[in-house]
């Protein structure tokens, strides 16, 4: 682990229980209630939103995780190979509640690309914009509706969020680059 | 593991990784070909031009399909309205269509090493889509997608790959890649149109038609290239059919779930019956399916190192 640590394990697990929280209290109708996840870390987040969701409420909430790669408008000016993840969305996005769930929101351009995507699978009712992290430094006018922690950050900064399914360990860092 | 070759012309020429890397990107565009929307903005303004100095309608389509679902504009040429037939090299036509920026080519030629050829004199991307006898690389992808998504692995697999050797691409392109991957390849055909010399291919060569399909997780029949042949090289369909050809009864020999490939357009009756074309074992319009998928990937992945 490099850089400052700004949330532990247990940090992050109160933040996931409140934004699951506000996740229902937006959504009146539960059954229309479908959570997406941005490949890789975002998908993990929208899991276990999800799961607390199903403890609290007694149900089963539906999971999608989807893969915005194609959709990046930066494809051109990456220098690493942007490898296709693979969208998993099995279920019908038309008439529904998307509540998109992502680890850090930055410049606004992947939740852009997010919404793109979801928007070519079909025409949701609404799309809601949840960030554990928002770093700050948009480049589009695009906000979270809810957000786990607010990090003001400068752009030689970096935020590292490790979540133990890929990571081994729960934990956020800022660290210097 | 990624791609960073600018082009893709032969399965000669990659490795082990490089061909599983393509898969497994292929089957990640498999998702976008069953949505509403089939189209995601990958490519756009990216022209991709189809150069077809041969005539092509499936892997034309299939390669245009690709495309445009990516939202690249894509453009065909065929060699029957082009320059060429004037007389110009197939160089400068190719520095042509360059000058007007575009951005990959996907090149069938009837000679063996034009693609290649091409490739080493521009700056576009480019992908083999059938040269001469030497190689169809999209075609060996989407039969192993295809063979992956049904057996659920290749490492091991029996496959015997029945026809005419010599004038098929598609082969050379398999067996190179089955070499890479550790698949068990047999091979069978007419004495006349299998390769003088086989062993630069590594494969067992069947004496005849009950030992090549014996024991085989996989059938791939190939088709007789009447157009590509110089010579008669065989008797007659109905003696083809009765040797080389493929039927109920001579799939008994193979395992109870082999699957049946062939790359299109059936000679109904001659390679292949038309019983078994269209039983539940055949999976060719799985490979047709597929194409699109694969060809998406390589364009994507073209499109990436240029």
């Amino acid at each position: 682990m490099s850089g400052r640590e700004i949330l532990n394990a247990h940090e992050i697990d109160s933040i996931i229980t409140r934004l699951a929280f506000q996740v229902i209290e937006k959504c009146q109708d539960i059954g229309k209630m479908k959570l997406i996840g941005i490949k890789r870390r975002g998908a993990i987040l929208a899991d276990r939103i999800a799961h607390k969701i199903n403890e609290f409420k007694k149900t089963s909430v539906d999971v999608g995780y989807l893969d915005i790669t194609l959709y990046r408008d930066d494809l051109s000016e990456i220098s690493d190979f942007p490898k296709i993840l693979g969208t998993e969305i099995n279920f019908d996005i038309k008439g529904k509640s998307i509540f998109l769930v992502d680890d850090v929101i930055f410049t606004g351009r992947t939740v852009r690309a997010a919404m793109d995507a979801i928007t070519d699978l079909g025409r949701p009712k609404k799309i809601v914009f949840v960030a554990l992290i928002d770093r700050g430094h948009r480049e589009l006018p695009i906000q979270p509706d809810f957000t786990g922690k607010y990090v003001p950050t400068s752009l030689d900064e970096k935020i590292n969020v490790m979540l133990k399914e890929i990571d081994a360990i729960d934990s956020v860092t800022i660290e210097k680059m | 593991m990624s791609y960073t070759k600018k082009d893709l012309v032969g399965m000669k020429d990659l490795t082990k990784d490089e061909i599983l890397f393509i898969l497994d990107q292929a089957e990640k565009f498999k998702e976008i070909n069953k949505r509403e929307v089939k189209k995601v903005p990958t490519l756009k303004g990216k022209t991709i031009v189809n150069l077809f100095f041969e005539p092509s309608t499936r892997t034309r389509t299939s390669f245009e399909i690709a495309g445009k679902r990516l939202s690249a504009d894509t453009i065909n040429f065929s060699s029957s309205s082009s320059s060429t037939t004037k007389g110009e090299t197939l160089i400068d036509t190719v520095k042509n269509i360059e000058s007007m920026n575009s951005d990959i080519f996907v090149v069938r030629h009837a000679y063996s090493g034009s693609v290649k050829f091409i490739a080493e004199n521009t700056k576009a991307g480019v992908v083999n889509a059938g040269d001469g006898t030497n190689e169809h690389p999209t075609q060996a992808l989407l039969d192993l997608l295809t063979i992956k998504e049904h057996k659920k692995k290749l490492e091991g697999l029996n496959v015997a790959i029945i026809g005419d050797i010599t004038h098929s691409r598609v082969a050379r392109s398999n067996i190179w890649a089955m070499n890479k991957l550790g698949i068990n390849v047999k091979l069978f055909g007419p004495k006349t149109m299998l390769p003088k010399e086989t062993a630069p291919f590594g494969c067992y060569i069947a004496s005849n038609m009950e030992e090549a399909v014996e024991d085989c997780d996989v059938i791939m029949m190939l088709r007789i290239q009447k157009e590509r042949m110089s010579t008669v090289l065989l008797p007659s369909d109905r003696e083809y059919a009765k040797f080389f050809g493929l039927n109920k009864s001579k799939l008994k020999k193979a395992k109870g779930d082999c699957i049946i490939m062939h790359p299109g357009p059936i000679n109904r009756g001659v390679e292949l019956s038309s019983e078994l074309a269209d039983c539940k074992q055949s999976v060719i319009l799985d490979q047709v399916e597929n194409g699109v998928a694969v060809r998406m990937a390589a364009l994507y992945i073209v499109a990436n190192n240029i």
